[in-house]
Parts: C-alpha cells; structure tokens; sequence
C-alpha cells in the first residue's frame, strides 16, 4: 500500500537564514494515527505547514494521497484538514457561519445535517449562534476542529490539540480522533507530551533540531521500554563481579557497591528468583533493592541530548 | 474553478460590510454631503459654471470618485490585511483555492461595497443638485473599472503593509492629494499652463476626466485617453498581483 503522505528530501530555511528542516524523510501510512514528538522549535509546526501549503519548502517534496502539494495542490489540499497551534479564529463570526465557511472554501456544498453533526460531536451545538469572541479558549480550539473537519478531510493534522485543553476536554478530543481514525481518516498530531503519544499513537516519529531522529511503531518502542533493571545496592562493595554470577551478564557499578540486573518483563521468565539464589549461594548480601524501568520519556530525552 | 470557495470568500467580506454598516456606508455619505454644503452651496454659489455646467453638479464626478478611490483601496487593504494580521489567512493558504480565486473573491466584495457606495453618494448628490447623466453605461463602466481596479491597488497595499499604519498610510497619504489634485473640483484648464503639464502625470486625472465626460459630455482629456489609462493602471495592478503570487511574497515564508 503506498504511503498517504509521502516526504522525501524535505528542507526549509527562513527568510532569516535559519534551517527549520534538515533533509526531511517521512511516510505516514494511511489509515494510521502518527504522534510527532519533539522539543520547542524542532521544526513540528514547520514541517506540517509545509505540508498543508502554508509554508514554502526551500527542497524536496512532498505527495499527499499521491498528489503533488505544489503541483497539485488542489487535489491534494482538498484532502486535507488542519488544526493549527495557535488559537486563530476569527472574532466577529458566529460559530455556525465560520464553521460553514470552512466548508465552502474547501470546495464542498453546504451541508448543514453534516455540519450540525460535526458541531454536536464536539459540544458546540449551544454556541452555535455565538460569536466566535464570546467563547472560552478551549471552545476556541473545537472550533477550530470543527472547521477543519467540516469538509471531511481525509488526512488531519493536529499541532498539539491539548495544548491548553482541560482533562475532560483531552478525553473527548481523543474519544474524537479514535472515531474518526475508525471512520479512516489518517490523523497526524504533534505534542511535547509523551503519555498522549503513547496513548494515543500507532507510530511515533521524534523531530529534534529538524531531523527526524526516530519512527517507529507504538508497540515495538513499548517492547523496548520493557525492559527493566533490577538495581542491588551492596552491602559490601565488591571488586568485580564473581564468576560464579557470569551467566547472569551483571553490571558493576557505584564503584562496586552496586549491581545491576536487566531483564524483560514481557519474557516467558525473568530470571530474578535464580539471580537471588545464586547472590546467596555466593554469599553477597545486599542492603537495599530497587527497579527502573526506561521510559519513552527517557528514551526521548537520550536521543535529543545525544543530537544536541 | 472553486466557485464554492469564490462565494464562501466573497460572502464573508461582504458580511463584514453588512456588520459595519455604518462606518462603511453611513460616512463617507455624510462627508460627501459636508462637501456639498461647503463647496456645492457655500463657494460653489461664487463661481461661475465650468464648460456650461453649474459648479454644483461639476463636482459631483469627482465627488463620487474621492470615495470611490478611497474606499476601494481601504475596504480591499483591510479585507487582506486583516487575517494576515490575526493569522486567520492559514485557512485561505492551506485551502485549495487558486491565487485567481482569492484575488476574485477579495477584489469582488471590496469593489461590490465601492460601487454600491458610488451609487449611494450618486442618490445623496442628486438631492442637492439636479443631475443629468449623458452617457449612463459609459458611467457604469468607469465606475466599475475604477471600483475594481483600485479594490486591486487596495489588495496589493493589504498585502505589503505589515503595521496598520502603513495600511493607512498610501490611501491618506498619496491618494486623498492625487485625488484633491486630479481635478475633482476643477477643470484642468483652469490651472496655470504649467501646473496642467504637472497634473497630466496625475492618474486620477484621466480618472475623474472620464467619469465627467459621462456625465455632461465635456471633458479635459479625450475620453479615449481615459479609458486607455485606466486599463493602464488596471493592468499594472494585475501583473503586480500575478507577481505577489508566483513568489508568495509577504504571504508566505
Ligand atoms: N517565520 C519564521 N522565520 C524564521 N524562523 C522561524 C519562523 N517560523 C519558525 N521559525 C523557527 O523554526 C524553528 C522551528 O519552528 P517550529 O514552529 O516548526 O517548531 P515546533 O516544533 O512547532 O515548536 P513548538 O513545539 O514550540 O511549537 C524554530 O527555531 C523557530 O524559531
Ligand atoms: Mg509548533
């Protein structure tokens, strides 16, 4: 199956000399919910306003649903929806009528059943007579939803939906993008957060400095995550690690005062009750145990401090 | 065509027009009554008929052109202006709208509220004078061209401005003058030889020319010379929009 978005060699640099992208390579599988990780100013916003035709990309390009963004805009902007990071609505207009809008400029038909729908799907049903002014930040940002969803996009961008969202607002809002993913619109968001990835995402990418430094699906980064240490704090330090603990591939450390255990969770057996009989058997006493487990948090932050 | 699109924009300006009613249509129609008043009744009534019309109904044209330059150029500046400014145009950008279809949509309403304001200021004017319009379909034409081309030079200014005082300042600055000094409320002939050679650089000139000339059939400039003008100014507005769009300028980075 070919990719829905498809970047290749994708490079920008502001007017002001800066480089936001570096040789961006990228495919988001249709159908998918793809999380875009990364620090403040990795080039997220960047890289989707490239996309959606916002931004101008100084190299490479860039195929949505096979369709050129440059050449073919029309066909691929149509398919396209965005929710953008900042909260820019316009002040004056009723929500029913900016939503409408929306719709037409993308080129569909009025609708109002479906535009109804979509507004009550996101709560705004109530408002819908209300100017845009009179609304709180976070009715401002399902306004903004409900715009770019209002003429059915099959790809929607998300840059960083939760940002300023309360808890119950952030359920809804994924309640909604599991719906919709259900429905088959591929779903693109970005967030600093990395719980929502992992809740949320299929696969996950992290930007860093405008590269993208990893993607890779949910599952296998949560296999990763699953390994866990097993940290001994000694009573005694000891000089090396005795030979007769060899088969458990042990880790000295905190000047010998420490050892450390990994192992996977996810396997058949851990191997942690052997490794105590064993530390026993060779008669190293410990004081005090602990365990950790790598997070994608930590795997995040190694990554973009090893670029750094 | 995204004609959808083309109506969904133009419907929007316009709705904006509807909102504000009153400082769209209401002032400038009160200016343009203080004028008659000042130079139609007041000076008007010393000074003698220009070309065997009544200085009254002489400034008319010109009347309706001073509002008519101005406004276009304000309604179009702000119409564009605007979202760049909020930061609302992401939506227009990221749409799948051809730059023809934005200009359009935006030059359409803006020019729209121009004419509409044009024909406003016609009924006031006829209120205070007694008018006759020689050539009604050539006044429609240059009303239009005028509304339309300036709606153009009015996007370009959105477009370039980057503060809300350089959005004002072309039209305060260099339009009012031009159209102060282009004749609206005089004949050309009646300035010294040598300021009459000045004013033929004047672009408003040919302007308010030719809308006179439909009017009361005399003009200072051969109606020909008018029309090419405007077409002129039309057509350099045009190319400097293509221009704006094939490198994104000020609308992209
Ligand atoms: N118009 C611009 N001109 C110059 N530099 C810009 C411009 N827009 C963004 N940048 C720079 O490009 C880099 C990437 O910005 P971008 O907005 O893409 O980051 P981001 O990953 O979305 O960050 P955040 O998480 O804060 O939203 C930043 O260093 C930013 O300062
Ligand atoms: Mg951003």
């Amino acid at each position: 199956m070919h990719p829905i978005i498809s970047v290749s060699n994708l490079s920008k640099t502001y007017a002001s000399g800066f480089q936001a992208l570096k040789n961006v390579d990228l495919e988001i599988r249709a159908g998918e919910i793809f999380a875009l990780l990364g620090p403040n100013g990795a080039g997220k916003t960047t890289l989707i306003s490239i996309i959606c035709g916002i931004v101008r990309a100084s190299e490479g390009r860039v195929l949505a649903d096979g369709y050129d963004i440059v050449k073919d805009y029309r066909a691929a902007r149509s398919k396209i929806g965005l929710v953008p990071q900042e909260l820019t609505t316009d002040a004056f207009e009723t929500v029913w009528a900016t939503v409408s809008f929306s719709r037409g400029l993308f080129g569909k038909p009025p609708n109002p059943p479906l535009v109804e729908r979509v507004l009550k799907d996101l709560s705004l049903w109530e408002k819908k007579d209300n100017k845009i002014i009179t609304l709180s930040g976070g009715m401002k940002r399902r306004v903004l939803i409900a715009k770019a969803l209002a003429h059915e996009p099959q790809i929607l961008f998300l840059d960083e939906p939760t940002a300023g969202v309360d808890v119950e607002l952030r359920q809804d809002m994924w309640r909604l993008v599991r719906e919709l993913r259900d429905t088959g619109v591929t779903i693109i968001l970005t967030t600093h957060y990395i719980e929502e990835a992992e809740e949320m995402a299929d696969r996950i990418g992290v930007i860093n400095k405008g590269e993208i430094v990893l993607v890779e699906e949910k599952a296998e980064l949560m296999r990763k995550l699953g390994r866990k240490r097993l940290i001994l704090h000694l009573q005694n330090p000891l000089a090396s690690v005795p030979q007769s603990l060899a088969d458990h591939r042990l880790e000295l450390s905190a000047h010998g005062s420490e050892l450390i255990y990994t192992y996977d969770t996810q396997g058949e057996r851990t191997g942690i009750t052997a490794l105590l009989a064993d530390l026993d058997r060779a008669g190293i006493r410990f004081k005090d145990l602990e365990t950790e487990q790598s997070s994608l948090e930590e795997i995040f932050v190694s990554l973009v401090r090893e670029r750094s | 065509m995204n004609l959808y699109a083309v109506r969904s924009i133009y419907l929007f300006e316009m709705a904006r027009t509807w909102r504000t009613l009153l400082q769209s249509i209401v002032s400038p129609v009160i200016s343009t009554s203080l004028y008659f008043v000042v130079f139609g009744s007041a000076i008007g009534s010393r000074i003698d008929a220009i070309d065997g019309v009544d200085y009254g109904a002489f400034i008319v044209p010109g009347l309706i052109m001073l509002s008519l330059l101005t406004q276009s150029i304000s309604n179009a500046a702000f119409g564009i202006y605007f979202p760049r400014f909020t930061g609302t145009i992401f939506e227009i950008l990221s749409a799948p709208v051809s730059y023809l279809e934005i200009v359009l949509s935006y030059v359409g309403a803006a020019a729209t509220k121009s004419i509409l304001l044009g024909l406003i200021i016609l009924a006031t004017a006829s209120l205070f004078v007694p008018l006759t319009i020689v050539h009604p379909v050539w006044m429609l034409l240059f009303l239009v061209l005028t509304a339309v081309t300036f709606s153009l030079f009015g996007f370009i200014i959105g477009i370039w401005a980057d503060s809300f005082e350089k959005l004002q300042f072309v039209p305060m600055l260099v339009v009012t003058p031009l159209t102060f000094l282009g004749g609206s409320f005089y004949a050309i002939d009646m300035l010294p030889p040598f300021w009459r050679t000045v004013s033929l650089f004047n672009p408003v000139v040919y302007l308010v020319s030719g809308f006179r000339w439909s009017f009361f059939g005399t003009a200072d400039v051969a109606i020909g010379v008018s029309l090419a003008m405007t077409l002129v100014f039309l057509g350099i507005c045009l190319a400097v929009v293509a221009w704006i769009f094939r490198t994104g300028y000020r609308l992209k980075n």
